[in-house]
């Protein structure tokens, strides 16, 4: 039978400090619990068996979507169908809302968290690369205190991160990105909600025709999320013209090794990712403004 | 494995009973509350049929634990027909239109829909479609799903339902 | 009669009759959630079983501890091969001829396969203990590759009938063969061939796919230790067979064997025959005196049950130079996995391939098939597939595709060519099929007609032109297919299950207050039994629909039946309910005559009664007649009003359809858009078209889901890699397509009521539609045949070797 949990030992802490106190006294042990759906699935299966969970739903410090000077910090257990929804994050960072409605289903989206997207490492998910495009921080706490890490340094690799053992994410930190920029996420699929066969997010901006700042990230085309910065600082300068994005999408391919599997061999995904850089590309610039 | 005491609301009544924390909600209501309507179809959170509406969202109970919705307010399909019996507008809906066949992802699809039509009043086919995504159904190729949530939008909004032609 | 005196025409419509779109009886419980399913039974005292399963594909068992399990606190006993022997189950008896371990007996032959069976008070615990049973095993060379089956040196996966040269089905040629089965006239075919104008070749497979409906297989097995009797509720589509099969493998007589099937989630073929799960829970409830409950989980079943298709088929057409077909010739190689559990008629190991000559007039035809075994899970026969017609059709319809090609010819053009006329029915096929009737142009006309077939292949054109320009990279595709179904098994001297003859019943007893019960021995997991039949009773008897109770399912009072699979309930047990109905009917009129003071032949009926012929304000009812069958009959007959069929049915059905399909492919990507999907059926008299559109919806999403990216698949150690949602494609809301149904309508003339069937033709002539389709699209780059599932990475490759990249 695959879907019956192994036992464990439930925890449900009030406040932060009592959660990462907890999750450091267990250790291995423990498991930090925020929407489930990717921790319960991994535990129905066996792949996980976690003998403690420690329960991040009853903290309200990781809610809420707020502004703070220039940057919006979205609480860990912020879920996707919350961060859809938020008129704030849709008018700053439309990126956000465009790539949550594009995660697993709606009733995933309305359990599955923001922070539990980011902090897992699972080179499938689609925020990672969202993040890492939008420049974004993660807030991290432990017993011994709080610290900032950029989602452009946290992730090492298939389910290995820069959280260490005992810390959680609190907060994601993002840069709203000034007026004009275009954004766009394009996620190539077998049917919707599936994990990408390779996506491309894209943030650029114009000045005087041709593109003054541009970041990229790739989605589940490696064991992590990929920043790819050659390819953007290739399209620096141009007017993104085909010669132009052909070289930026040669140096976006190169920096891809990813998995074969049943979305299809890797060489085919790599040229994957070519392609939705280059349609998301061009989604961004219609959506640019001088 | 020691057992923790839940309590929520299902179907507007206050339950109470004793869980390991492993006991997935779907077991909980099926096996414990015996609220045999919502339905098992995977081991992977794909398929829905174990759809419920949880604290007015959506949920899939096979992916969470009983004891992680202590205190909530649950709606399953057995909640849904009317005090005196009729049936809700999508209940009746999915009849009208052919929604069903084998009737194993009809709780599970009228749940979703029934909250896809608090978060939108008036949803056109594609945003059905979209709003139904996380719902397998194997025998109706979803067309008549389609027209029965669009038939109980009509019948709630208080409006005429045009059935599209074929 | 006055103006409030309701009409025929009015009287008629009140009974909901045939042709009508009468609701269905049974959503008023699904749409409550108060179906009863078997996961839903809940019996006093009842215990959970769950398997280990093996993780190897191919593995002999050095040793089996099922110590740490047994001492888990809740788990009540661990059964292993050893176990089962003492009972002379460890091995049961296919549908196919063959034999099948029900638990791992020495050795394992394909992964997940079942090695123990723990039976704990509940389902969490026995999920534990099964976890903790200890195998050591010794990996040997699995095999998945059916075309490497019967090499010198392929790895011998069946010990059990390794020496054996002959099988159920006649002579073995190699250890991991099966049977040979042929059809046709060779030497005519090879003729005919030899002589040719032009020829096609190709070879086409048919992948391996599952059925997947919503709800997994289970059952409960409650056997009382003092009366001696066993009750058995499961997911059964033949809850009469599973009976037989079950009182002759376990020896406790039929008439102590209750078997009920109550509402199955879903069945397309996945639910016919007996699996490890309901044997293990027999004997568990055997041993342990208490009810035992087994369900298994979604990659439990995609992975042990029955599976469907993967057929290896090469496949040749000759033709004449103006287009005309003259021979069919195919040679296919089955993988049957590692038992032969294909749920056949017994004198069919490779179902009614024959069909394949299809809706066309070929002169000579000739298959060959050759079963293997493989390191992969038992089954083949499931999915909506008439008994392997869905493998035939894709195969004869591509096949004319690329002859079509080859011609220079319009595929639909080419097809018109070579459909059977309608003055040609009813036709005998070079395989020797008698097919009833059909009016294939009218079809064909009519559908390409209704999707402007003209100007689709105009667009295309254009199209064709801007993608060489470089002003677009889709390439729009047109996928026709005519397909012809056989179903409807069928005739007692062609089919039998396990030697039970392939007839089925009705049994309609009326009360006297004019309401009455049908029971069946077809068993509905979707198709709406309980509306439709009691329509046919309507529109027979003259009593409302909705006063006509129909039960299936429970063989302590149903009427012997072969279940519902093959489209075949409406061709058989429809046929008995129209017999029984007019044995009914016939009694009535007797009654009548009583009543009325008239001989028998001055009545005439008149919807729902009985009048005087020339005096039409003297009648009786059907209502008053039942009345009159309970109170007082004419001298000498006996009371009561109802009758049982047994109907053997004289031939098959034949179902057909014209579909056509556009797409719309990205060349850069390799995504397919299905653009229109127009599906016009033929089957026979329709007797509820709500029920049919239904159906068909539902079939072409099968089709759908298979053409465009379903698979099983192995990886080259045995593992299978496409066993859980995560992988095997089910299409959504978002990506299904809308669908267009059409019908024309073109009776059975041998069936009682004219109706043919149709559950399955969505499915045989969708795949075929959507493939064609795909393929057309790159035709003009000169492709002759992309195989499928047509998902994006193999539609991209298709493009990558044309060199549009």
């Amino acid at each position: 039978m695959h879907m019956i949990p192994a036992a464990f030992t439930y925890h449900r802490p009030t406040s932060v400090q009592e959660a990462v106190s907890l999750l450091a006294r267990l250790g291995e042990e423990g498991r930090a619990l925020a929407g489930g759906h990717s921790l319960i699935p991994m535990m129905k299966l066996r792949l996980a068996a976690p003998q403690h969970l420690v329960d991040l739903a009853g903290l309200s410090e990781l809610r809420g979507i707020r502004d703070d000077g220039g940057d919006i910090v979205v609480g860990a257990m912020t879920t996707q169908h919350e961060l859809a929804a938020s008129d704030l994050l849709g008018a700053k960072i439309p990126l956000l809302r465009e790539a949550s409605l594009l995660i697993a289903d709606p009733q995933v989206r309305y359990v599955g968290t923001l922070g539990g997207n980011v902090a897992n490492g699972d080179p499938g998910n689609d925020m990672p690369a969202i993040m890492i495009c939008l420049d974004a921080s993660y807030e991290v706490m432990s017993e011994t205190g709080r610290r900032r890490i950029a989602a452009r340094a946290f992730y090492q690799g298939a389910y290995l991160t820069a959280l260490g053992t005992g810390e959680i994410l609190t907060g994601i930190r993002i840069p709203v990105p000034p007026a004009g920029h275009g954004q766009a996420y394009e996620k190539l699929k077998r049917k919707i909600g599936d994990y990408a066969t390779a996506a491309a997010a894209v943030i650029l901006s114009f000045s005087g025709g041709t593109v003054k700042s541009c970041s990229i990230g790739l989605t589940n085309v490696a064991d992590k999320p990929l920043w790819a910065e050659g390819a953007a600082d290739i399209l620096i300068g141009s007017a993104l013209d085909p010669a132009t994005v052909k070289r930026a999408v040669a140096a976006a391919e190169a920096i891809t090794s990813p998995a074969s599997d049943a979305r299809g061999p890797a060489h085919y995904r790599t040229k994957m990712a070519g392609v939705m850089l280059a349609r998301a590309l061009a989604r961004a610039k219609e959506r640019a403004r001088n | 494995m020691s057992k923790s005491q839940v309590s929520m609301t299902v179907n507007g009544r206050a339950v109470e009973a004793l869980v390991e924390p492993r006991t997935l909600l779907i077991h909980f209501l099926r096996e414990q509350l015996n609220l045999t309507g919502s339905h098992v179809g995977c081991d992977t959170s794909h398929c829905g049929a174990c759809t419920v509406d949880l604290d007015g969202k959506s949920v899939k109970s096979c992916t969470m634990f009983a004891v992680q919705v202590n205190g909530a307010d649950i709606r399953t399909i057995e909640g849904m027909a009317n005090a005196d019996g009729t049936l809700h507008a999508l209940q009746e809906g999915f009849r009208e239109m052919h929604g069903l066949q084998c009737g194993f992802c009809t709780p599970g699809m009228i749940m979703r829909a029934y909250r896809l039509l608090q978060e939108n009043k008036s949803p056109n086919e594609d945003e059905i479609r979209f709003g139904i995504a996380g719902n397998l159904c194997r025998c109706t190729g979803y067309q008549n799903i389609v027209k029965a949530i669009q038939y109980a939008a009509a019948k709630i909004n208080g409006v005429p339902f045009q059935e599209a032609a074929e | 009669m006055n103006d409030q005196t309701p009409t025929s025409a009015q009287r008629a419509e009140a009974l909901q009759g045939m042709g009508c779109r009468r609701k269905r009886v049974e959503d008023i419980r699904f749409v409550q959630g108060k179906g009863n399913y078997v996961d839903d039974l809940k019996l006093p005292g009842m215990l959970y079983g769950d398997f280990t399963r093996s993780p190897h594909a191919h593995a002999r068992i050095k040793k089996i501890d099922t110590a740490k399990a047994a001492a888990v606190p809740g788990v009540v006993a661990v059964l292993t091969a050893e176990t089962l022997k003492t009972v002379n189950l460890a091995w049961m008896p296919t549908l196919a001829g063959d034999v099948q371990m029900v638990l791992a007996d020495g050795k394992v032959l394909f992964q997940n396969q079942e090695v123990a069976f723990v039976i704990a008070e509940d389902r969490y615990t026995a999920a534990d203990a099964a976890d903790m049973v200890e195998v050591e095993y010794e990996a040997l060379p699995a095999n998945v590759d059916p075309l490497k089956a019967m090499t010198p040196d392929a790895s011998v996966i069946r010990e059990d009938i390794k020496d054996k040269t002959e099988g159920a089905h006649g002579k073995r040629k190699h250890y991991n063969h099966v049977f040979n089965w042929q059809a046709g006239d060779k030497a005519a075919t090879d003729a005919a061939f030899g002589k040719a104008d032009v020829t096609i070749r190709e070879f086409i497979v048919y992948p391996r796919v599952h059925p997947c409906p919503l709800e997994t297989c289970q059952c409960v097995a409650s056997f009382d230790k003092i009366k001696g009797e066993l009750t058995l509720w499961g997911t059964f589509q033949a809850p009469h067979v599973i009976r037989t099969v079950g009182s002759l493998i376990s020896k406790i007589p039929e008439h102590k064997i209750h078997v009920i099937a109550p509402d199955i989630g879903g069945g397309f073929g996945n639910k016919v025959g007996a699996y490890s799960g309901y044997i293990c829970a027999i004997v568990a409830s055997i041993v342990t005196g208490r009810p035992v409950k087994w369900t298994e989980d979604r990659i439990e079943n995609l992975s042990t049950t029955a599976f469907a298709r993967d057929f290896h088929m090469e496949m040749e057409i000759a033709c004449t130079r103006d287009g005309r077909v003259t021979a069919l010739r195919c040679y296919t190689i089955a993988d049957h996995g590692a038992f032969d559990a294909c749920a056949n008629a017994s004198k069919w190991p490779a179902g009614l391939f024959s069909i394949i000559t299809g809706s066309y007039d070929f002169p000579a035809a000739h298959v060959s098939v050759d079963g293997v075994y493989t390191n992969k899970a038992p089954g083949g026969v499931a999915y909506r597939c008439s008994f392997r017609v869905t493998e035939a059709a894709y195969c004869i319809e591509r096949a004319m595709d690329i002859m079509a090609q080859k011609l220079g010819m319009d595929p639909a053009e080419f097809r018109v060519k070579n459909l059977i006329r309608r003055e040609q029915f009813p036709y005998t096929s070079a395989m020797g099929w008698q097919y009833d009737s059909g009016d294939y142009h009218t079809a064909m006309t009519k559908a390409m007609e209704t999707v402007n077939y003209k100007k689709l292949r105009e667009e295309q054109k254009a199209k064709q032109a801007a993608f060489r320009r470089g002003d677009t990279r889709e390439l729009m595709g047109i996928g026709v297919a005519f397909f012809t179904e056989i179903v409807g098994a069928g005739p007692s001297r062609n089919c039998d299950i396990l030697g039970i003859a392939m007839f089925d019943s009705a049994e309609i007893r009326i009360h006297p207050t004019g309401t009455g019960v049908c029971r069946l021995g077809t068993k509905s997991q979707g198709q709406g039994h309980e509306t439709t039949y009691a329509q046919i009773i309507a529109t027979e008897l003259g009593l409302a629909a909705d006063n006509i109770t129909v039960e299936e399912g429970n063989t302590d009072t149903a009427p012997y039946g072969l279940g519902t699979y093959g489209s075949r309930s409406t061709p058989v047990s429809g046929a008995a309910t129209a017999m029984a109905c007019r044995k009914i009917k016939s009694k009535a009129q007797m009654i009548a005559a009583y009543m009325l003071e008239v001989h028998d032949d001055d009545l005439e009926w008149d919807v729902d009664r009985f009048r005087v012929k020339g005096n039409p304000e003297r009648f009786k009812t059907m209502t008053e007649l039942a009345w009159a069958a309970y109170h007082e009959v004419p001298p000498g007959m006996e009371p009561g009003l109802e009758a049982v069929n047994y109907y053997d049915p004289p031939n098959f059905t034949f179902p057909f359809g014209a579909y056509i399909c556009v797409v719309d492919v990205d060349v850069d990507t390799g995504m397919t858009k299905v653009r229109r999907f127009y599906a016009l059926d033929d089957c026979g008299t329709r007797i509820n078209p709500m029920i049919i559109e239904g159906q068909v919806h539902g079939g072409l999403t099968e089709a759908f889901g298979i053409a465009m990216g379903q698979e099983l698949h192995y990886d080259p150690e045995g593992n299978i890699t496409t066993a859980s949602f995560l992988d095997y494609f089910l299409p959504t809301a978002v990506e299904t397509p809308k669908w267009e149904t059409d019908w024309t309508t073109t009776p059975s003339p041998h069936h009682p009521i004219g109706a043919k069937g149709v559950g399955e033709s969505p499915n045989v002539g969708g795949v075929p539609c959507f493939s064609n389709a795909v393929n057309d699209a790159f035709k003009f780059l000169g492709s002759t045949h992309i195989q499928m599932p047509h998902d994006q990475w193999r539609t991209w490759a298709a493009a990558d070797k044309l060199g549009l990249h």
